[in-house]
């Protein structure tokens, strides 16, 4: 068998691609929490709380209605982002004016909110969902196995990231978005809805949270608490990346993913910290974060 | 915050007004002591005991985040970390109780230097994002390291003889230990606020860029109020290690950091005693709830965002800023 590095190529790759899968999470969900930051100045802790419900309002649709997995990549997203606008609507536009960090203190408690429903509900155990027929079973790529499914996310998010990027850096409506992170008041004496975009954007955030929850549901089981532990680490990824750009976000959500798979080959005690300890290298280097622009 | 115009009238009439604050001060102090030397006599010790602890470890978070500024979201790690130190000190070691709590302390003081080291080099929402994440592996540290035995925590701590002779297993002795620790804690917040170095402390939570303009080394004194309030929080942590006679993950994990931020937020950021209001009803909730099978969490989320939305200043701060409240001679400063 061929090694690298003393290790055997197979469990290499193996960890690499289950990094690389890490990484397309990170990826999708530090890009939403970047794109709700640029423009309402709240940080989102509710994500994780938002990827989670995805999952479920997949499992549930499933469970109650049949429908399918592809629908519900398309149905989840569009729910959750709902409810997002929602929120945002009643509560979370009354805190812009006042200190960010109650924008924080809410969205925890609205996540603690709704984790403990469903845990109550649902109990703490996890849900099987499973992997939808069409990308069941796996390819030999000759030097190893890809099952289908962690290749199809591995591809979707990658083309969801990047959507999202074109959507803001590339469209008439990413303009208006990005002209009013600069300056709302402006903005809006042109005659643009501000309000309205701020909404928009947290839905947009939340949907993106959402879509990854879908795409999760199938690897990881679908349970409440999925979420709170991973959007710890989507702070620390965002830390490390800064939140001054969204390509930053991306780009350090993948390359985070990969460290810490590798960790789990070289170091596999050091694996759950890996990001924690890049997260306070950067920050002693680099206070600004690796894309940031000073906030 | 500092009213400009300073009239005769007006700084006579606030010297009357902050001469019968410290006069209802002084009788609302009198009554709290008292009621804590009697209150064993009539609730379940243990309990009053945690409450103290909860209490003491919301009025060491309230230092950082009402005086200075700064919203840490690891404070757990101060709490259950101390916790770990003083229980580990205590029953492997054989220490006394009153040194394994220092340990504790200077344990927490030695973990709230390194965090706020790192964590002090960004602000706001970044910095509660740094300690949330700092905080996260020092949970994973206690995970996986041999001394805090994973998921089984230190059991069976002994309580010990304080100073080698009061008998600390007997409740009544305990509890007033505790609630000795309790009110030097609170003693030494109470001095450090009213310092100098808490004077500019507030300078840097209000405009930051004067403070540097000003020429105080801003970090520093965010450093040095960051370990004081670890500090603090460990000895509320080691504390709690003895009553409780275990110390587990529980207090190491974000749940526990963003409990005691509820606690501050519930009872009043930046007011001295509003935490240890908050702090025994969320302790208070927590055990009426702990019966039930509802989720304390879906209460705990609900009364965060109807903190952050009806009521910022607080159950104390609204009560000083009520009506009754300025008759009485409080001013809210926030």
């Amino acid at each position: 068998m061929t090694m690298i590095f003393g290790i055997p190529v197979q469990a290499f790759l193996g960890q690499l691609l289950i990094g690389l899968i890490n990484g397309s999470f990170y990826a999708l969900l530090s890009l939403g929490l970047a794109v709700i930051f640029g423009l309402l100045r709240v940080i989102n802790f509710a994500h994780g709380a938002q990827y989670m419900l995805g999952a479920f309002v997949a499992f549930l649709l499933l469970q109650y209605f049949a429908v399918s997995y592809w629908l519900a990549l398309i149905l989840a997203p569009i729910i959750v982002g709902l409810l997002g606008a929602a929120i945002e609507r009643t509560m979370l536009s009354r805190l812009y004016k006042l200190d960010p960090l109650y924008g924080l203190l809410f969205t925890f408690g609205l996540a603690l909110t709704i984790e403990g429903t469903f845990r109550y509900l649902y109990g703490a155990a996890g849900q099987p969902y499973s992997v939808p027929a069409a990308l069941a079973g796996g390819t030999n790529l000759g030097f190893m196995f890809l099952p289908n499914y962690r290749g199809w996310v591995v591809v979707i998010s990658l083309v969801a990231c990047i959507g999202t990027w074109l959507l803001i850096e590339k469209t008439k409506l990413g303009s208006y978005l990005r002209a009013a992170t600069e300056n709302p008041v402006l903005v809006q004496a042109f005659g643009v809805n501000v309000p309205m975009l701020l909404t928009l954007t947290y839905a947009l955030g939340a949907a993106l949270a959402a879509f990854a929850g879908v795409l999760a549901a199938p690897i990881y089981q679908v349970s409440p608490l999925m979420g709170t532990n991973l959007i710890i680490v989507v702070f620390a990824v965002v830390v490390v990346g800064g939140m001054g750009s969204i390509m930053g976000a991306i780009i350090t959500g993948y390359m985070l993913g990969i460290a810490e798979g590798l960790t789990k080959v070289f170091y596999p005690e050091a694996s759950n910290i890996v990001i924690f300890v890049i997260m306070a290298i950067v920050l002693l280097i680099r206070p600004a974060g690796l894309f940031g622009r000073d906030v | 915050m500092s009213h400009a115009t300073h009239t005769e009238a007006s700084s006579s009439k606030r010297s009357e007004r902050s001469q019968s604050a410290s006069l209802t001060y002084a009788v609302f102090l009198l009554t709290g002591l008292a009621l804590l030397v009697v209150a064993p006599l009539f609730f379940y010790p243990i309990f009053l005991m945690k409450l103290l602890c909860f209490a003491l470890f919301a009025c060491a978070f309230n230092l950082l985040l009402g005086y200075t500024g700064l919203l840490s979201f690891g404070h757990a790690t101060f709490f259950g970390g101390a916790a770990y130190f003083t229980a580990h000190a205590v029953k492997e070691w054989g220490l006394t109780p009153e040194l394994g709590v220092l340990l504790g302390v200077a344990g927490a003081a030695a973990l709230g230097l390194i965090m706020g080291f790192v964590a002090i080099r960004r602000q706001g929402i970044y910095f509660a994002m740094i300690t949330l994440a700092l905080s996260q592996m020092f949970f994973f540290f206690c995970l996986q390291a041999e001394f805090t035995r994973g998921e089984d925590g230190i059991q069976q701590v002994p309580r010990g003889h304080l100073f080698g002779f009061i008998d600390l297993s007997v409740a009544t002795n305990m509890y007033y230990f505790v609630l000795a620790v309790f009110l030097i804690g609170m003693v030494i917040i109470w001095r450090f606020i009213n310092s100098p170095f808490g004077m500019i402390l507030k300078s840097i939570r209000e405009n930051e860029a004067r403070a540097t303009s000003l020429g105080y080394s801003v970090a520093r004194y965010k450093l040095g109020a960051f370990v004081m309030s670890a500090a603090l929080a460990g000895l509320a942590g080691g504390v709690k290690s003895l009553v409780f006679q275990f110390a587990t993950l529980t207090d190491v994990t974000w749940q526990m950091s963003g409990e005691v931020i509820l606690m501050t937020l519930l009872g009043g950021i930046g007011t001295l005693i509003g935490p240890i209001f908050g702090a025994g009803l969320v302790v208070t909730l927590q055990n009426y709830l702990a019966t039930s099978d509802f989720p304390v969490t879906i209460i705990t989320g609900v009364v965060f965002m109807a903190c952050v939305l009806l009521f910022r200043r607080g159950l104390i701060g609204e009560f000083y800023a009520s009506r009754l409240g300025r008759r009485l001679g409080f001013e809210h400063r926030h």
